[in-house]
């Protein structure tokens, strides 16, 4: 396959970014974007050029690294996955393809295609937890589980903490992202003691670090990698309502 | 004189780490918060580890090269955990996954470790569980066990295919938790790049900030090596991308002894190598042998019309598959352990039977298990893996076999440490798989998650004391010392010397010809001849590297390249060491098959008398030896037929 690339570069935080075109040629189908994008830049390293900086790890769709913005959809055009699992027969021979960071306040740019999401783990201390310590729990089936509570607590908990959600918002909220842990604990019987503390903890930091607010569009839904639902915000309200009545 | 003193306990297996946690000393609270620990590396080893000490009131402080802890790689695996609460009333026992493990592992590990932790393992279950894991369940609410390989009992705990992230995520959430508190602090994106050893003690590290560049120094009065493995030394493996050895190989550097570094895992339930283009390989979770039957046609002449494309698996009638398994190992069948299924299936594939064009795969069939339990109880089983395949291969696994072929996965070995995980480096620990103590030539699945929240939660928050509790009166690590300065120097040597080659060829070029000479040579079949010709061509890769590589950018900035360069440069002295530790070992064992040793239908054969030890390489490259001892198992040729 032949394809145009249009890449978002960026030399630092504060520089001014901007695209560029790359021709590319040669690329399997079965490739997968990453492994073009690996291509890409050793061509690039050849021809005495810098490469392209994107972040990217597991490659198999579940540590939430890799974070491309492709011809408008966060992690492509495909649906219920990562950047790193799309492959390349998901475009046309000759295509244009467009490439950028994930657009958030909150995740400011790094370089290039490299955001900074340490905003997402300055969430999850605020209240992300359970809290206890290492020792001391009783054994593990001493408190059952109904199924479907741990089924659906294992739905919320499939979140990778890719960004896809924030960076696809309009209002850049990160609802979606706080809803699921919020909802995965208060599931189970042991996340539920602390669930409206922890809901009001974390949409509090939430707030102090700049994610916008959730006007409904479940636009999140739609871009989530691990297919997670917005029925998990509504979770979230009840557990910050029920906070707020205690205060 | 020899530093490997083991410290193994005495007294009957069942006491011992009683024995031990009764004897080693503890550090009292107001004292902890006197001690600095450095924790390297946030899977479920690190991030349980860091997490506990910052409970016990530890000042941590813990690194990471990705820009979160939750994105280290324990997040990847799949299937599920061990432990032996026998809740299936199974006749499971401590005493029971111990012998599994020590077997599995082909009587290459210690008794004294794997009792341990076949013993911490029951409360790792129930750790878990407190912090919110959504482990699988049974409609009663009680929590559900399947089965892996080289067990015939049910004893793994997980949460769909996603065992590895659940357990990381609790494990996270732990260490946020001591953020929060002010006990611990993360480092995010940023490498290890050196030791620094002051009177023969760890007392910190020099590390480079993958935003910045800058090379910063740290202090501690202990460390703790948790990066895990050094599979990529292949190029192609089932690690995540930028998984790498250089922790590990840094600390072998400054003085602590590397042991068993041949012993790799092959694991054999991988999606098949597709071209010259692909940059990692995707494990399909060993859970899938519980219901999926591995086969290859009877017929050559099935074989050519599969690969031409003329018939599909499934018009091959039953009495015309070849379910090799089944048929040589009956009673365990599909669910022999890893190095045991990975070696039939080269066998299959070299003997001509591979089923797709490279001939390089055989089928993994859920055809009987769909027919049996229908196909949604097969989706809620494996849906995430069943749809992470058809997305890579653009195959729909409810209706055609998967593909799969072996592929690297782990590695036994790693840095030797005493029974309380210490290296020969007095104050620098090494935990999970960055250590070699637990799972010989070969780890059982399940086991990895296992040994990491194993040492992070419950061993090394109490042996770690035993040291610290002797370093009450040192004050915080002063790094204006001449040994940081020294230390920091080389790493600034280093990245020098690298962008200053400004070769022809990319890291990821000559990381490939790396990986095709180990692949090759130091794979799933060694031969004393071949094991010659990695040496030899490792050591001219070597000096190739450093004569050609090209390192764009600067080092002041985020530059992928030069993080890529400096681990390679770790991986071709590492590579050498596992082909020459691979020479020494005339024996196969585990995952370190040497084609001269084998029985004649073609199983590992094990030289007890010469061999039953731990290779220990010294930082001169010198070797020592550990002797094992077997007290209450019986040694014997493993056996999975009967
Ligand atoms: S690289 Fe890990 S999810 Fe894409």
């Amino acid at each position: 396959m032949k394809l145009k690339l249009k890449i978002w570069r960026q030399a630092g935080p504060k520089a001014k970014g901007g695209f560029e075109t790359y021709d590319i040629d040669g690329i399997s189908p079965d490739t997968s974007f990453l492994e073009m994008l690996d291509i890409l830049n050793n061509n690039l390293i050849h021809a005495g050029k810098e490469p392209v900086v994107f972040d990217h790890d597991c490659r198999e769709g579940i540590c939430g690294a890799c974070s491309l913005h492709i011809n408008g959809y966060a992690h492509g055009p495909d649906s219920e996955i990562t950047t790193c699992q799309l492959h390349m027969r998901k475009f046309r021979d000759g295509d244009t393809i467009t490439i950028e960071p994930w657009r958030s306040a909150a995740f400011p740019v790094v370089k290039d295609l490299v955001v900074d999401r340490q905003a997402f783990d300055k969430i999850l201390q605020a209240g992300g937890f359970v809290s206890v310590n290492t020792g001391g729990v009783p054994d593990a089936n001493s408190i059952p589980v109904a199924k479907d509570d741990a089924e659906e607590s294992m739905d919320a908990a499939a979140c990778i903490g890719c960004g896809a959600c924030v960076a696809t918002c309009k209002n850049g909220s990160a609802m979606l992202f706080v809803a699921a842990r919020v909802s995965s604990l208060a599931k189970l019987p042991q996340g539920k003691i602390e669930a409206s503390r922890r809901a009001k903890a974390m949409v509090a930091r939430m707030d102090e670090l700049g994610f916008g607010s959730c006007t409904n569009t479940q636009a999140c839904e739609a871009a989530c990698p691990k297919g997670i639902s917005i029925t998990h915000i509504a979770r979230l309200n009840r557990e910050f309502l029920k906070a707020k009545l205690k205060d | 004189m020899t530093k490997l003193d083991s410290k193994l306990p005495h007294g009957p297996l069942a006491e011992q780490w009683n024995t031990h946690k009764a004897d080693i000393k503890v550090v009292s609270p107001a004292n902890k918060r006197k001690l600095d620990v450095i924790v390297i590396g946030t899977g479920l080893g690190g991030a349980s580890a860091a997490a506990s000490l910052g409970e016990l009131g530890y000042n941590v402080k813990i690194f990471c090269i990705n820009d979160s802890p939750r994105r280290a790689h324990s997040i990847a695996a799949q299937g599920g955990i061990n432990a032996a609460k026998n809740y299936q009333n199974d006749n499971d026992s401590v005493y029971r996954l111990f012998y599994d493990t020590i077997k599995g592992g082909d009587y290459r590990a210690r008794e004294s470790n794997v009792y341990r932790l076949a013993e911490v393992a029951n409360p790792i279950i129930d750790q878990c569980v407190a912090q919110g894991v959504p482990f699988a369940r049974e409609y009663g609410g009680l929590l559900d066990n399947r089965s892996f390989g080289g067990a015939q009992v049910s004893r793994t705990f997980y949460a769909r295919g996603q065992t590895g992230q659940q357990l990381l995520l609790g494990a996270y959430a732990a260490l946020n938790r001591q953020v929060a508190a002010g006990n611990v602090k993360s480092y995010p994106r940023h490498e290890i790049l050196d030791y620094v050893i002051i009177d023969g003690k760890a007392r910190g590290v020099i590390a480079r900030s993958l935003v910045t560049g800058a090379v910063e120094r740290h202090g501690s009065h202990a460390v703790v090596v948790a990066s895990g493995g050094y599979g990529n030394v292949f190029f192609l493996s089932t690690n995540a991308m930028n998984s790498n050895g250089s922790a590990a190989w840094r600390a072998y550097k400054r003085g602590a002894w590397f042991a068993n570094p041949c012993f790799t895992q092959i694991h054999p339930t991988c999606i098949p190598v597709h071209g010259t283009q692909q940059s990692k390989l995707t494990l399909m979770s060993e859970s899938l042998r519980n219901d999926g039957r591995i086969w290859v046609p009877k017929n050559i002449e099935d074989v050519r019309r599969l690969r031409e494309g003329k018939i599909r698996p499934s018009q091959i009638a039953e009495e015309d598959r070849d379910y090799y398994l089944e048929r040589r190992y009956p009673a365990f069948g599909n669910l022999v352990p890893r190095d045991v299924a990975s070696r039939a299936a080269k066998e299959r594939c070299d003997a001509g039977y591979g089923v797709n064009d490279t001939g390089l795969a055989v089928f993994l069939d859920f055809g009987t298990a769909i027919n049996r339990l229908g196909i949604d109880v097969i989706r809620e089983r494996y849906g995430n893996l069943f749809q992470m395949y058809e997305k890579i291969t653009d195959s729909d696994p409810y209706h055609e076999p998967m593909m799969i072929y072996p592929a690297v996965h782990y590695t036994m070995g790693g840095l030797w440490v005493d029974y309380n995980l210490m290296t020969t480096v007095p104050g620098l620990y090494a935990i999970g798989e960055a250590n070699f103590s637990d799972h010989g030539a070969n780890r059982l699945g399940a086991s990895a998650l296992m040994q990491g929240l194993a040492d992070g939660y419950f061993i090394l928050p109490y042996t770690i004391g035993d040291y610290l509790a002797k370093e009450i009166q040192t004050a915080h690590i002063d790094t204006s010392a001449p040994e940081f300065a020294e230390a920091e120097r080389a790493v600034v040597e280093r990245i020098d010397r690298l962008f200053s080659v400004r070769g022809k060829q990319t890291v990821d070029e000559l990381h490939k010809k790396l990986g095709h000479i180990m692949w090759e040579n130091v794979g799933m079949a060694r031969s004393r001849e071949s094991l010659e010709r990695a040496i030899e061509e490792v050591a001219a890769l070597r000096e190739e590297f450093w004569r050609d590589v090209r390192v764009p950018g600067g080092n002041w900035e985020m530059n992928p390249e030069i993080e890529k360069a400096l681990r390679l440069a770790d991986f071709l002295e590492l590579g050498e060491l596992m082909a020459r530790d691979a020479l020494n070992r005339n024996e196969s064992c585990g995952g370190h098959f040497r084609v001269e040793y084998q029985t004649e239908d073609g199983e590992a054969l094990r030289d007890d008398q010469h061999y039953a030890y731990v290779a220990v390489w010294d930082d001169d490259g010198k070797l020592h030896k550990e002797q094992l001892n077997f007290e209450s198992i019986k040694i014997a040729q493993r056996n999975y037929k009967e």
